[in-house]
C-alpha cells in the first residue's frame, strides 16, 4: 500500500543516511523505533507526504505521494500528530467531525452519515460524554484519544501515528493498540512511531530501527528486537525478560 | 442514505440561517436609522415615499445623494474590515490579528497623507491610499516569504515591523505638515466617512470575496487547527493561505480607501461573533460582513449626529461601542 523507494529523509545537518526501501502491506503493523532526534517524526511526515524527501520517493498505491492531491491522500491516509494543542477553540464533536473533511465536496455540508461516523469514533474512544466540551479543557490523555478518534472518523486505509500511546494510562494504551491492531486486521496498514519497546514487541509485525547517524535497519519484529541491536540503538544497557511467552525489555541502571 | 442526507441539510441550515437573518434585520435597521437621522429628520413614512420615487425633492436629494451613499459606504467599509479581520485571525492563528496587523493601514495612511500634503484631490487621496496598502501587502508577504518557508509567526513579525516603520513615517509627516492640513490628516487616520463617495466599488468587492470564501469555509475551519493537521486532512494549505492573504489584503485596502483607518471593527467584530456563534467560519464570515457593516453604519450615524453640526471621526465611536460590548461578552463567556 505504502512503499518507500530509496528514501532519504531530509534532516538538516545530516550528511547521509541509509536509503529506505520497504513496502507496508495491508494488515501489517510497522513500528519505528529510535532515540530522540533520530528522525522518527520526520520519517512519518515524509511517509505521509507532508514533507519532501531529500531523495527517493514514497508511493501510495503505486502513485508518488508528492504528485497526488492532498485531498486524494487524505481520503486514504490519516496522520495522528504528537502535539494536538494548536488552533482555535473547538468542541470535541467538531474536532472529530473534521476527520470527514476530505470526503465532503466544497459546496456541500456535513451529512447525517458524517455525523454518525464521527459519533461512532468518539464512542469507540470513550469520549461520547465529552462531546460538547472544549478541547482546551481536556486532559492530555483525552486529547490523545480525540486525535485518534478524529483519524478514525477519517476511515483511513493507512494509519500513520506518532507515539499514539503518549499521555495514555495503561488501560487506554492497551485499548488504543488493540484498536490499531483491529484496524490492521480489517486490512489497514499501520505505521507507528514508538518509544515503548514492550508495546513494539507485543503489537508490531515489522520494526524499523532508526539510528541518530541516519543509518537504518528494518525487518520482522522478532529479528529486529534483539538486545544487542536495541542497546546500540539507544546507547543504553538493556535486559530482556520472557514471561508467559511474551518478551519484555527493561533498561539496566547503575543504581540497584 | 439520500433521505438522511436531505434531512440533515434541513436541520443544520437553520443553525446558520437564524443568526444571519437576525443580523440582516439589524443591518436594515441601522441603514434605515442612518438615512432618516440628521439635520433634517425624515420619518419612516417619508422615507417609504422617497424610495418609491415620490416625496419632497429635498428629501430625495438628502437620501439619494448624501445619506444613502454614506450609509452604504459605512456598511461596506465595516463589512470589509470585519471579514478581513476574521480571515487574518485564521491565517495567523492568532486572536490578536486584525486587518491592520500586517501594516496595511500604515501603508495606506502614508499614501493618503502624501497625497494630502501634495494638495491632491480627494479621489487621488483614495487612490494613493490604495496603492500604499498594496505596496505594504506585497512587501510584507515578499519579505516574510524569504527563502520559501514562511510561518504565521514570521509573517506576523514582518508585518509588525513594517507597520512600526510606517508608523514612524506617519509621525514624521504629521510633524512637518503645515498646521492647517493637520485636522484633515488626523481625521483620516482616525477613520472618517465624510469623504466617502460611491460605495459601489467597496460593496462589489465585499460581495465577490464573500462568495469566493463560501466554499472555502470548511477548509478554513480545518486550517484553523494548524498547517500540518490541515494538510493531513486534505487541504492544499499553501494555495489556501495565498487566497486568504490576497483576499484579506484587498478587503482591507478597499476599506481603508473608503473610510480611512477605522480601528476595532476588524479585531472585535469577529471575536464577538465567535463568542456568541462559535467557531465555524462558514457562519462567521457572512455574519462578520453583516455585523461589521451594521456596527460601522451605526457608529457613523452617531458620529455625525452626537455633537451636530460638528462631526466626530467614526473610528472613535466604533471603539466607544466596541470595547465595552466586547469586554462584556468576554466576561460572560466561559
Amino acid at each position: 500500500m505504502l512503499a518507500a523507494t530509496d528514501l532519504v529523509i531530509d534532516i538538516p545537518e545530516r550528511k547521509s543516511g541509509t536509503p529506505l526501501s520497504f513496502d507496508v502491506k495491508a494488515g501489517e503493523i510497522w513500528g519505528i523505533l529510535g532515540p530522540n532526534g533520530a528522525g522518527k517524526t520526520t520519517l512519518l511526515h515524509t511517509l505521509a507526504g507532508l514533507k519532501k524527501p531529500r531523495a527517493g520517493s514514497v508511493n501510495l498505491n503505486n502513485h508518488n505521494i508528492q504528485d497526488l492531491r492532498r485531498k486524494q491522500v487524505a481520503q486514504q491516509l490519516a496522520v495522528v500528530f504528537q502535539n494536538n494543542g494548536e488552533g482555535f477553540p473547538a468542541t470535541v464533536l467538531e474536532t472529530a467531525m473534521i476527520g470527514r473533511h476530505p470526503f465532503i465536496a466544497p459546496w456541500d455540508i456535513e451529512t447525517a452519515d458524517d455525523l454518525a461516523i464521527a459519533r461512532q469514533a468518539l464512542q469507540k474512544l470513550e469520549l461520547s460524554n465529552l462531546e460538547s466540551r472544549l478541547v482546551s479543557t481536556l486532559s492530555g490523555g483525552e486529547r490523545q484519544r480525540l486525535a485518534i478518534a478524529t483519524a478514525l472518523s477519517q476511515s483511513p486505509k493507512l494509519w500513520l501515528a506518532d507515539e499514539p500511546s503518549n499521555h495514555l494510562d495503561l488501560k487506554h494504551q492497551v485499548q488504543i493498540m488493540g484498536l490499531l491492531a483491529e484496524q490492521a486486521d480489517t486490512g489497514c496498514g499501520v505505521i507507528l512511531c514508538l518509544h515503548d519497546l514492550n508495546l513494539a514487541a507485543h503489537w508490531c509485525d515489522k520494526i524499523l530501527l532508526l539510528y541518530p547517524t541516519g543509518e537504518a535497519r528494518w525487518g520482522d519484529a522478532n529479528a529486529m528486537l534483539t538486545v544487542p541491536a536495541l542497546e546500540r540503538l539507544y546507547d543504553q544497557k538493556l535486559s530482556m525478560i520472557s514471561s508467559e511467552g511474551q518478551t519484555y525489555f527493561t533498561p539496566i541502571s547503575s543504581r540497584t | 442514505m439520500a433521505g438522511a442526507k436531505s434531512n440533515n441539510n434541513t436541520t443544520s441550515l437553520p443553525r446558520f440561517f437564524t443568526p444571519l437573518l437576525v443580523l440582516f434585520v439589524f443591518t436594515l435597521g441601522t441603514l434605515t436609522l442612518a438615512i432618516t437621522t440628521g439635520s433634517v429628520h425624515i420619518s419612516n413614512q417619508e422615507l417609504w415615499q422617497v424610495l418609491h420615487g415620490g416625496g419632497e425633492p429635498l428629501h430625495r436629494t438628502l437620501v439619494f445623494e448624501l445619506r444613502l451613499p454614506r450609509a452604504l459606504s459605512a456598511f461596506a467599509a465595516g463589512g470589509l474590515l470585519a471579514v478581513a479581520g476574521a480571515l487574518m485571525q485564521v491565517l495567523l492563528r492568532n486572536p490578536l490579528a486584525d486587518p491592520y496587523v500586517l501594516g496595511l493601514s500604515g501603508g495606506a495612511a502614508v499614501g493618503a497623507l502624501l497625497a494630502m500634503l501634495s494638495g491632491l484631490s480627494a479621489a487621488a487621496v483614495s487612490g494613493s491610499a490604495f496603492i500604499g496598502a498594496m505596496i505594504s501587502a506585497v512587501t510584507v508577504f515578499g519579505l516574510a516569504h524569504g527563502t520559501g518557508s514562511w510561518t504565521p509567526t514570521r509573517l506576523l513579525l514582518t508585518g509588525v515591523v513594517i507597520a512600526s516603520g510606517w508608523g514612524a513615517a506617519i509621525t514624521f509627516m504629521l510633524a512637518v505638515s503645515p498646521s492647517d492640513q493637520l485636522p484633515g490628516m488626523l481625521y483620516w487616520l482616525m477613520g472618517d466617512l465624510a469623504y466617502a463617495r460611491s460605495p459601489w466599488m467597496a460593496l462589489t468587492v465585499l460581495a465577490i470575496i464573500s462568495v469566493v470564501m463560501l466554499p472555502l469555509g470548511r477548509s478554513l475551519n480545518v486550517l484553523a487547527r494548524g498547517q500540518m493537521q490541515a494538510s493531513a486532512l486534505g487541504v492544499s494549505v499553501r494555495p489556501l493561505e495565498w487566497t486568504i492573504y490576497i483576499s484579506a489584503s484587498l478587503l482591507t485596502a478597499f476599506a481603508v480607501t473608503t473610510a480611512g483607518s477605522i480601528g476595532f471593527v476588524g479585531l472585535i467584530v469577529p471575536h464577538m461573533l465567535r463568542l456568541v456563534l462559535g467557531n465555524d467560519q462558514r457562519l462567521i464570515l457572512p455574519a462578520a460582513a453583516l455585523a461589521g457593516g451594521a456596527l460601522l453604519t451605526l457608529a457613523d450615524t452617531l458620529a455625525r449626529t452626537l455633537i451636530a453640526p460638528e462631526q466626530l471621526p467614526a473610528g472613535v465611536i466604533t471603539a466607544l461601542i466596541g470595547v465595552p460590548s466586547f469586554l462584556y461578552l468576554l466576561h460572560r463567556s466561559r
